[in-house]
């Protein structure tokens, strides 16, 4: 394995890493804008710039293989002076209209702003070049004005969801990212999925539904309720309500994935139209007879205990008068498996019958 | 899922739009292309989205899939391609089954299929040359007459070239619900017991009958395909249904809303009033994933555990208690009394923890389950045979379950009602990416309704001319058992001759149009091949 030496401490790093990932893995940060790990490295930004000595001019670690014998330093003042040039020249196309569309998450730009001591006020623009929220996504909030052209986006929707929908057009302070051929996000094929919202490092992408909403209170992390794919969502949590669902690397079948289901399609859970009391036909209540036909008469709101024991009652009554067979259960699919053997033990010890099923077949 | 995405060379996908259905397993299978140069075959009679990354798309007529498959392997047994010291060692019933592949040549096949010639050679070579590879399914191939064939045939496949029980292969039966595969572990299914014990094994019945403190039927009971039309022949009298929907997901709703209506009490577990509300006399609000925990088991045996994020909505219970409860009255109102002295006859959870341990002592492939265990970070997958056993990535590793592997003999049986001159178009059904399943929760999330908010019927421009269809103009699509309406998008992704519907929207109830016609094993609808008619609406 070669070995190199970072800010003097000698490191050996693994065949195929950058000077980067080797100060990565000796606990080193470097500042980065464009790289994620995720994604394949882009050299664009050029924050991470460091110095190797024998190199004419400093060079980009996260494009640069580590080689045996390599000696760099990461922080000098002759750096932290281009980092501090690389920010202002990128603030000096970003204006931020403060509406608080951030989620909470740190915008990366403004944190490395902010570390290298840049004025940010004076550095950003001071009038948007891009109307904002454009785009008629009901996903994905559009901020142009606050992209500094790291690509991530572009790279997220390519290499991690294979869409290709974002890309850059123009050239030099004219560039911009744009959807397709500078259409609607939707016309240029976007499966909504929000890669690029999750990989945007400053806010210019973001969750449609969750702006304004602020930051979570807790993060609890828990499995998706749609297919059988069973990724790991992370539902951020606001005095007792989902205000959005993000993924994390943590994910043990989809990493940073989602898709357009798991990510934005949460808000069903507070949907006004949830079942909030336990309902009773009414004629349950008088003791009369089943209405005939379809209509099975009026619904009753009743407290649990009424609930439970009318059902219970009736089950009891029509098991003991038909027979095990004359019951039949359909447990659920969408359902814990806790409540799947429950389910399973409910018709076959209590009730006596084999008449399980749910819809594995439908 | 990981050992295919990366390890795979050749990705077979047959009767599963898995971009749509499986988005997060579509994206890697995209990317195994991209990065890898995977080979990808798609077989399917649609041009979903994950044929754009196919070498090879075979678009078969639906309801052809034993004939597809074994006419690759009669090339493939022409070219030698097959896995001798596999076949030899592994597998049983080889020769029988060689014999009846013998009769699937090309030129028939291709006859059957409408696939051409050159493409069932293209697709053998890539199949017989680039290994491990992988076959990926999902109700394209189950919801036929035949499905349980379909799928011995896909085994047949994979038996035949070697591609089991290593990384990159197998046989992968895409799972289309958050749980459906551990509602199927934990015995919700009428043959079998938690962990697939059969109810008509004797001991494995004492088994439950000394867990349990009760005497316990010997007999199979009815599918939920068996257990609603039952209710007209007034066998089942009751129902207690858990978070099902029969009106959108059961096919044939007519008939369905018949039976229903005919039922003497339904209890309907659920968290909003779904189309099947109206059919019940009890309705019991329970809770979403977000209010609950316990555990969910993936399509690949991943066990992995839900936590609860916020407090039950309104008076809303959880569905494990609320069950418990019903449990402890029958119990006390009913005759059928239970030793409640059995190690795990009683109903006194506490909480899922509880039930997650009698579930360990019961089910073998779940014995070393805990919540304590997943909520570490442990990673299993069933089974896990122990609280020290690392769990099974890779099943039939060496051995199959059975032992050998068993070569099935299939024959290729045409879907129970095609095309004819009074119903001239074919229907298959299934979901689309924005919705899931009978859209009880889609329909519900505000940005998913706003981006497909109404149902489409999928048309094919020939088909569209001929109809004299103009835009935006509805469609009626009728069959022998019912009639829908709705707006047509008119694309390619269908060939002539066939409709695609998806049964997500109440106010166009594909499942009115589908029959009820269902294999004879695993009692599956043939949801993919029904015949319609089409009509234009006047505006």
């Amino acid at each position: 394995m070669p070995k190199i030496t970072i800010n003097g401490q000698e490191i050996e790093v693994p065949p195929g890493k950058t000077v980067l990932e080797a100060a990565q893995l000796a606990g080193i940060t470097i500042p980065t804008l464009c790289y994620h790990k995720d994604l394949s490295p882009y050299g664009g930004c050029r924050l991470c710039m460091v110095e190797v000595q024998g190199a004419r001019l400093p060079m980009a670690s996260c494009t640069l293989p580590a080689s045996e014998g390599m000696v760099v330093q990461t922080e000098t003042p002759k750096l932290a002076d281009s980092r501090r040039t690389v920010l202002k020249l990128l603030l000096s196309a970003y204006y931020d209209r403060g509406d608080n569309a951030n989620d909470g998450r740190e915008n990366e730009l403004i944190h490395w702003a902010k570390f290298y001591g840049v004025d940010i006020e004076k550095a950003s623009l001071k009038a948007p070049r891009y109307e904002i929220n454009a785009d008629p996504n009901p996903f994905i909030y559009i901020d142009m004005n606050k992209c500094i052209l790291c690509g991530r986006c572009v790279r997220a929707c390519a290499e991690v969801q294979g869409r290709f929908v974002w890309g850059i057009s123009e050239r030099g302070f004219e560039s911009k990212v744009v959807a397709g051929l500078d259409e609607p996000m939707l016309e240029a094929r976007c499966e909504s999925c929000g890669a690029c919202v999750a990989y945007c490092p400053t806010g210019a992408l973001e969750n449609k539904l969750s702006i304004g909403m602020g930051k979570a209170d807790e993060i609890v992390q828990t499995i998706c309720p749609y297919c059988g794919v069973g990724c790991t969502v992370d539902l951020n949590v606001k005095d007792g309500k989902i205000i959005r669902v993000t993924s994390s690397p943590e994910g043990a079948v989809n990493g940073m994935r989602l898709c357009v289901k798991g990510r934005y399609g949460y808000d069903f859970v507070h949907h006004d139209e949830r079942l909030n009391k336990p309902l009773v036909r009414e004629y349950l209540l008088n003791g009369t007879q089943r209405p005939k036909g379809a209509d099975r008469g009026k619904w009753v709101e009743v407290d649990w205990e009424t609930a439970l024991t009318i059902t219970a009652r009736k089950i009891a009554e029509l098991r003991d008068a038909h027979g095990a067979d004359s019951i039949g259960v359909l447990t659920s699919a969408k359902c814990t498996n806790e409540e799947n053997y429950l389910m399973n033990k409910f018709a076959r010890q209590v009730v006596g019958t084999n008449n399980i099923d749910h819809c594995a077949r439908l | 899922m990981d050992d295919v995405a990366e390890q795979a060379k050749t990705i077979f996908i047959i009767g599963s739009n898995t971009t749509e259905q499986h988005p997060v397993f579509g994206t890697r299978i995209r990317q195994a292309v991209l990065r890898r140069g995977v080979k990808l075959i798609v077989a399917d009679p649609r041009r979903i989205d994950i044929t754009e990354f196919a070498t090879l798309h075979l678009r078969l007529k639906p309801g052809t899939d034993i004939a597809l498959l074994n006419g690759l392997m009669y090339i493939i047994l022409e070219k030698g391609y097959e896995d001798k010291a596999f076949i030899e060692s592994r597998t049983e019933n080889f020769e029988e089954f060689k014999a009846n592949v013998m009769q699937y040549n090309p030129e028939l096949v291709s006859e059957i299929t409408g696939v051409p010639v050159t493409q069932l050679y293209e697709a053998a070579e890539i199949l017989g040359t680039s290994k491990p590879g992988a076959i990926l399914w999902a109700m394209g191939i189950t919801q036929h007459v035949v499905g349980v064939q379909n799928v011995r045939t896909c085994a047949n496949l994979q038996m035949l070239l070697g591609n089991i029980g290593i990384p990159g292969g197998g046989v992968n039966p895409l799972r289309g619900q958050n749980n459906v595969q551990g509602a199927c572990d934990m015995g919700g299914l009428p043959n079998v017991y938690p962990a697939y014990q059969q109810v008509i094994n004797e001991d494995v019945r004492k088994k439950f009958e000394t867990a349990w403190g009760v005497p316990l039927s010997p007999k199979v009971g009815m599918t939920v395909t068996e257990m609603i039309p039952a209710i007209a022949e007034d066998k089942i009298k009751a129902l207690y249904i858990l978070g099902e929907n029969p009106i959108m997901s059961d096919p044939d709703t007519n008939h369905i809303r018949h039976c229903l209506e005919q039922l003497e009490f339904m209890v309907l577990q659920e968290i909003f009033p779904t189309e099947t509300a109206p059919y019940a006399d009890v309705l019991l609000p329970g809770v979403t994933f977000a209010e609950k925990t316990g555990t969910f088991t993936n399509t690949e045996r991943r066990v992995q555990l839900v936590r609860q994020a916020i407090p039950p909505i309104g008076e809303a219970r959880h569905d494990w208690e609320i069950t418990q409860e019903i449990a402890r009255r029958v119990m006390e109102f009913g005759q059928r009394k239970a030793d409640l002295s059995a190690p795990q006859a009683a109903w006194n959870y506490s909480s899922p923890a509880e039930i997650v341990a009698e579930v360990a002592a019961l089910a073998p492939s779940y014995a070393g389950i805990s919540l304590e265990r997943l909520d570490r970070g442990e990673r299993l997958q069933w089974p896990v045979k122990g609280n020290d056993h690392p769990g099974t990535p890779i099943l039939h590793v060496g051995q199959f379950t059975r032992g050998k592997g068993l070569f099935a003999v299939t024959e290729h049986i045409p879907p129970v009602e095609l095309p004819d001159k009074e119903y001239p178009m074919l229907l298959s059904t299934g979901r689309v990416l924005y919705h899931w399943h009978g859209g009880e929760m889609t329909r519900r999330a505000k940005g998913l309704l706003e981006v497909y908010s109404q149902s489409l019927i999928e048309l094919n421009p020939q088909d569209a001319a001929q109809l004299g269809l103009q835009e935006a103009q509805k469609v009626r699509v009728s069959s022998r058992r019912g009639t829908i309406e709705a707006e047509a998008w008119v694309t390619d992704r269908v060939p002539p001759g066939m409709v695609y519907a998806n049964f997500h929207f109440p106010d166009v109830p594909a499942n009115s149009l589908t029959i009820a016609a269902l294999d004879p094993i695993a009692k599956i609808p043939e949801y993919k091949v029904c015949a319609v008619k089409l009509e234009l609406v006047e505006a």
